[in-house]
């Protein structure tokens, strides 16, 4: 099966002094489903920070998508995340920007025709239950209500990978629920490699996952 | 009502330093056309022995735009009572030459001294009379009012200048955000800098519209064309052509630096 991350003696740090990923060894399979576990502050979004090109390697090789991030150019960069679907914990919706057009902003980005970007709009609006919220701003609506845009704006362009940073934190059952059986449903119709970031892992998944856990700056699949 | 708010504080600072230039200019173009009339008002006179060609003394001086010779006739008038007719005759033939010597400029006290020396060195020559007392009074006038108008152009133009650096660290706050989700999914850098840019030619193009509609109602006041009349000069307050363009690339060039030290400031936050 092809490799949609590859990580060879990778380690992560803020500064040179505190590593917090330390010299691991993983690959992702295009299409799976993984879970990453670890205690607060173990380093679990730091390494999706990594992977999304936000945090250089320190040392070793991490490859996304076909791309070296470790002395990647910002051009190259641009073109990978185009490719990604990116939920964060804070949401990271612009502010002074409709939900719809937080939604639509991977799709113009990507350069999608007008049309196409409303229909895929006004579809991903009625998945996430918030088609009557399409001209609200962000500050208007629930923290579950947020993620919901957060989650329809990361499945807008059809990604290859989703990568999300605790989506669920501090949500109510139903918008959980609700993100869950999205993740599942991009992984298992559109084949979306998704990796997910998370304290919990939900008892309902239908989906096979891969479960990795994080402990002191070590990576190991949990079987 | 943010929206418009977030507008209103770089409009009020574009406009500001365009309301500044433009009154900067009039009072310029105030402080020439006055100039001009003086110069048409101003004239030296000159004593010489012998006859004098212009193209002599506009060779020696090349500021003098016309040379008129004053006739004695109205001297003598006041003396042929007494003196005969021969006499008169005789006077007249021994009477020096008196020229008035119109300039193209309104000469600044050391440029009157300067023609002074360049005319007395021509022999013939023996007074220049350059009224130098009122002259330098209203030239001195004229040059006090323009440095006190630039001074305080100049102070103004730097309270803008801060007021639109503070604007800019708002701005740079403000926009980091947007820039930093956009640059998140991949944004190319002028994707993510565009409404940035749209914004501050939006917030130009409202200064000179606002610069244009106050500049357009003070020329066409009748206080203002009283004012100039009253001092006796002709002016275009405001050029709704060239002063409106100039006035509008002056606001586009600068909301465009400033958006662009925005987009070069900004980092993308880890």
């Amino acid at each position: 099966m092809d490799k949609v991350i590859i990580a060879n003696n990778l380690s992560l740090a803020y500064s040179n002094d505190d590593t917090i990923i330390n010299k691991v060894n993983f690959s992702v399979d295009t299409g799976s489903f993984i879970f990453i576990t670890g205690a607060s502050g173990s380093g679990k979004s730091t390494l999706l920070k990594s992977l999304y090109g936000a945090l250089k390697p320190i040392e070793g090789s991490l490859v996304v998508g076909g791309v070296e991030l470790k002395s990647v150019s910002k051009k190259k960069l641009n073109f990978l995340r185009k490719h990604l679907g990116i939920v964060f914990q804070d949401y990271k919706l612009v502010k002074e920007w409709t939900i719809e057009k937080n939604i639509m902003l991977p799709l113009i980005i990507n350069g999608y025709e007008k049309s196409v970007t409303q229909n895929q709009v006004d579809s991903l609006l009625k998945h996430v239950r918030l088609q009557h919220q399409a001209g609200k701003y962000p500050q208007e609506l629930s923290g579950g209500e947020q993620q919901r845009v957060a989650m329809a704006r990361a499945l807008a362009h059809n990604p290859t990978v989703i990568l999300a940073d605790e989506p669920t934190g501090n949500l109510d059952d139903y918008s959980s629920q609700l993100i869950w059986n999205l993740l599942e449903g991009a992984n298992e119709q559109l084949e979306t490699t998704v990796i997910v970031v998370t304290h919990h892992i939900p008892e309902t998944m239908k989906v096979e996952y891969k479960h990795y856990h994080i402990e002191s700056g070590d990576i190991r699949e949990v079987i | 009502m943010k929206s418009f708010k977030n507008h209103l504080s770089l409009v009020i600072a574009l406009v500001s330093i365009l309301f500044t230039i433009q009154v900067f200019t009039v009072v310029d173009r105030s402080i020439d056309a006055y100039k001009d009339k003086l110069t048409k008002n101003y004239s030296l006179v000159i004593v010489s022995q012998n006859k004098l060609l212009p193209k002599e003394l506009k060779a020696k001086v090349s500021t003098i735009a016309d040379v008129i010779e004053l006739s004695p006739e109205s001297v003598i008038k006041k003396l042929n009572t007494k003196i005969s007719k021969n006499n008169i005759e005789l006077l007249k033939a021994t009477l020096p030459r008196f020229y008035k010597l119109k300039l193209a400029i309104y000469p600044s006290p050391d440029e009157i001294q300067k023609i002074r020396k360049k005319l007395l060195k021509i022999k013939s020559i023996t007074k220049v009379e350059s009224f130098s007392a009122t002259h330098d009074t209203i030239y001195n006038l004229l040059l006090l009012f323009k440095t006190v108008i630039s001074v305080l152009a100049f102070a103004i133009l730097i309270v803008t200048v801060l007021l639109i650096f503070k604007e800019l660290r708002i701005w740079q706050f403000k926009h980091n955000e947007r820039m930093n989700i956009m640059s998140l999914f991949g944004a190319p850098t002028w994707l993510r800098s565009a409404v940035l840019f749209r914004l501050a030619i939006v917030d130009a193009l409202i200064a000179s519209v606002v610069n244009f509609g106050i500049f357009s109602y003070i020329a066409s006041s009748s206080w203002v064309s009283q004012e100039l009349k009253t001092i006796g000069i002709h002016i275009v307050v405001f050029d709704k052509v060239n002063d409106f363009l100039s006035g509008l690339a002056i606001s586009v060039t600068l909301s465009i630096l400033l958006a662009a030290f925005i987009v070069l400031g900004h980092k993308e936050e880890v």
